[in-house]
């Protein structure tokens, strides 16, 4: 019985501590909640630790709908992470705001319990109920500040377009359950060899990329990106960000490797112009971005424009290079975002980039923290991003995608302008009107801090986490 | 035997269908529509799909019906419709009835509902196996157990998160 039950053990410590919460949460006190984060906190590290311990060991349970695998475990430690840290930043923001609620530290711990068990899932089925539970969670977290009406827009805009691709999604699941009789993973591949012309199979798997491609928010369907990044609490646009887009890759990526391996010259091709597509949108109206918010969402697109670069070079070196990008962009936008959030003007957020005319003067260890981030952002070196790209963009070459690499990186530079621009701003300018200053927060500088160790240590130290993330793409490529 | 009881469920059903269609008062309609819908519960038991007579029963009969009638309360007030004012009456039938239904409770669950052999007018799986609550509950919580727990708690994170939404914030 306990042998059954290693596989579920990320999963159920992170669903214990949700339960628990629920519990909590009900007794005194009534004002404050910062405990609770504490106890999502310790939970979610919990978890953490334990997906590490099961490194290497494979299994299944529920009949095979879940799987333990180190690809499952990769992408649950990239979940945790994303996931304590935006608690870890959580805690002070919600109180400086007046939003402090068990609801807020129960849902973010669901939407985690969502991502994990999309990373873990080997049934659409499972898959798509994963995938529903992150999305409600977000929704809700996203429309959690009800007195803006920039949160409410963000949620209500989330919700609609979301279920839309729900839609999508479960109409594609269900042409392929039509074609196959089957809505495992492994029984849909086998049956699918023989299928290869099948035009209700291709039509499913083509709807079931449009639902992926809503939840990573690749082009044509990343509309919904920047009106909810900028109205959702700045912490549930880092969780949104960073944790959803690696859940909704860990299932893409199993989806395409393992079980439409036979399809692959004809997705690669796809999902070729769909890179091309999301990395040059995104970057280019980046450019025209004041609102800070607003310009990490169009950023974001722009690099799951980078990701679909590694998917499309495909083998260990492409798909591996994916975590790794996933990992590091993780820690990056976390921290970002992170250093948006302790810095307020007045009462408000500051969000618009004049709010960051001559921080460096009056903060410089904030300033410094926020121009690594965007660095790593840009890729340059010694930080991770610059690891990430040389990752992805030499899978690229070396798979003999040439023109997609030059893409890329003609995009990386495009980048560059837009990201530094915030670093000029931060250090040649002069501050005007009332003067921000950073929140004092123990917990959200820890967050910096953490982000910035994995920013360090993903950047001068790559090749063993590269081996890591290759070692764990190895079970979806045999 | 069971021709009897399709007959007498299907006279029922007719004469609640023109019950909900002829009364004026919306709460005799819907609850009319109970009567309708608990015989259609009741054809389904007679062509042996279980399941579905009690997804009847409880969804529509019961969940979908609570709706209905609160719908009507809350947008059709006024008096004149729904007849004298009826609390007085039901707060002295409150506790007889109470009690008559914790007595039928402790009742039902002694006796052999529960251990007996299945009632031999209804065997389980009767159309090949599809239909029948064996079938299902298999399926449910065997075959499917994990999408089953998965959305229970999906079911949990969506209430939880009216209760965020919907809280006042005190103070």
């Amino acid at each position: 019985m306990s042998a059954a039950l290693v596989p579920l053990a990320p999963l159920l410590l992170v669903a214990a501590t949700a339960g628990l919460l629920i519990v909590l949460d009900l007794l005194p006190p009534r004002e404050g909640k910062g405990h609770l984060g504490v106890v999502a906190l310790a939970g979610v590290v919990a978890a953490l630790a334990g997906a590490l311990t099961l490194w290497g060991r494979e299994g299944r349970a529920f009949g095979g709908m879940l799987l333990l695998d180190n690809f499952a475990v990769f992408l649950d430690v990239v979940i945790c992470y994303a996931a304590a840290l935006v608690l870890l930043l959580s805690m002070d923001y919600l109180r400086r705001n007046g939003m402090e609620s068990g609801e807020y530290y129960i849902l973010v711990l669901l939407a985690t319990l969502g991502m994990m068990l999309m990373a873990q899932a080997a049934d659409l089925i499972v898959i798509f109920l994963a995938l529903e539970l992150m999305s409600l969670s977000l929704y809700v977290l996203a429309g959690l500040f009800r007195g803006r009406l920039t949160s409410a827009e963000s949620s209500m805009k989330y919700f609609l377009l979301g279920a839309f691709a729900t839609g999508f999604f479960v109409y594609g699941i269900a042409l392929i359950y039509g074609a196959t009789g089957t809505t495992a993973l492994d029984r849909i591949a086998a049956a699918s060899g023989g299928l290869q012309r099948d035009p209700l199979l291709l039509i499913g798997f083509g709807l079931l990329l449009v639902g992926f491609g809503f939840k990573i928010s690749s082009v044509p369907f990343h509309m919904w990106v920047p009106d909810v990044y900028e109205g959702a609490p700045t912490s549930v646009t880092a969780l949104i960000a960073t944790g959803s887009k690696a859940a909704g890759f860990a299932a893409l990526l199993r989806v395409l490797f393992s079980t439409f391996k036979v399809a692959q010259p004809d997705w690669a091709l796809l999902l070729w112009v769909v890179a091309v597509l999301t990395m040059t949108l995104g970057n280019v109206i980046a450019i025209a971005q004041s609102n800070l918010k607003r310009m990490l969402a169009y950023s974001s697109i722009a690099h799951v424009g980078y990701m679909l670069v590694g998917v499309v070079a495909g083998g260990a070196l492409g798909a591996g290079g994916v975590l790794f990008y996933l990992l590091m962009y993780t820690f990056t936008t976390v921290g970002a975002f992170g250093a948006i959030l302790l810095l307020e003007r007045g009462r408000q957020e500051a969000v618009e980039l004049d709010d960051y005319a001559g921080l460096a003067a009056r903060h410089p260890l904030l300033a410094l923290t926020l121009a690594l981030f965007l660095l790593s952002l840009v890729g340059m070196p010694p930080t991770a991003g610059f690891a990430g790209k040389f990752y992805v963009f030499g899978a690229a070459i070396r798979s003999g995608y040439i023109w997609l690499a030059v893409i890329a990186v003609l995009n990386s530079a495009v980048a560059a302008y837009y990201y530094l621009r915030v670093v000029v701003y931060m250090y040649m300018r002069e501050a005007e009107g009332v003067p921000t200053r950073p929140a004092p927060s123990f917990a959200g500088r820890l967050a910096l801090g953490v982000a910035l160790w994995g920013v360090f240590q993903l950047g001068l130290m790559p090749a063993p986490v590269l081996d890591l993330a290759q070692a764990a793409v190895a079970p979806l490529l045999r | 035997m069971s021709g009897v009881v399709f007959f007498l469920v299907a006279i029922l059903a007719v004469a609640s269908a023109l019950g909900l269609v002829l009364r004026r008062n919306p709460i005799h309609g819907a609850l009319f529509l109970v009567v309708n819908l608990g015989c259609v519960a009741v054809m389904y038991l007679l062509l042996g799909a279980e399941f579905l007579a009690l997804a009847q029963v409880i969804i529509y009969a019961g969940a979908i019906m609570v709706l209905f009638v609160f719908a009507i309360m809350v947008l059709i007030p006024g008096k004149e419709e729904t007849g004298p004012d009826p609390l007085r009456l039901q707060r002295l039938l409150a506790l007889p009835l109470g009690a008559l239904l914790l007595v039928e409770i402790a009742l039902i669950l002694q006796s052999s509902v529960f251990t007996a052999a299945p009632h031999p007018g209804v065997q389980p799986g009767y159309a090949a196996g599809a239909g029948g609550i064996q079938s299902v509950g298999r399926l449910l919580l065997r075959d499917y157990l994990l999408p089953f727990e998965v959305t229970s708690v999906l079911l949990l994170a969506a209430l939880v998160g009216v209760l965020a939404l919907a809280k006042r914030k005190a103070g």
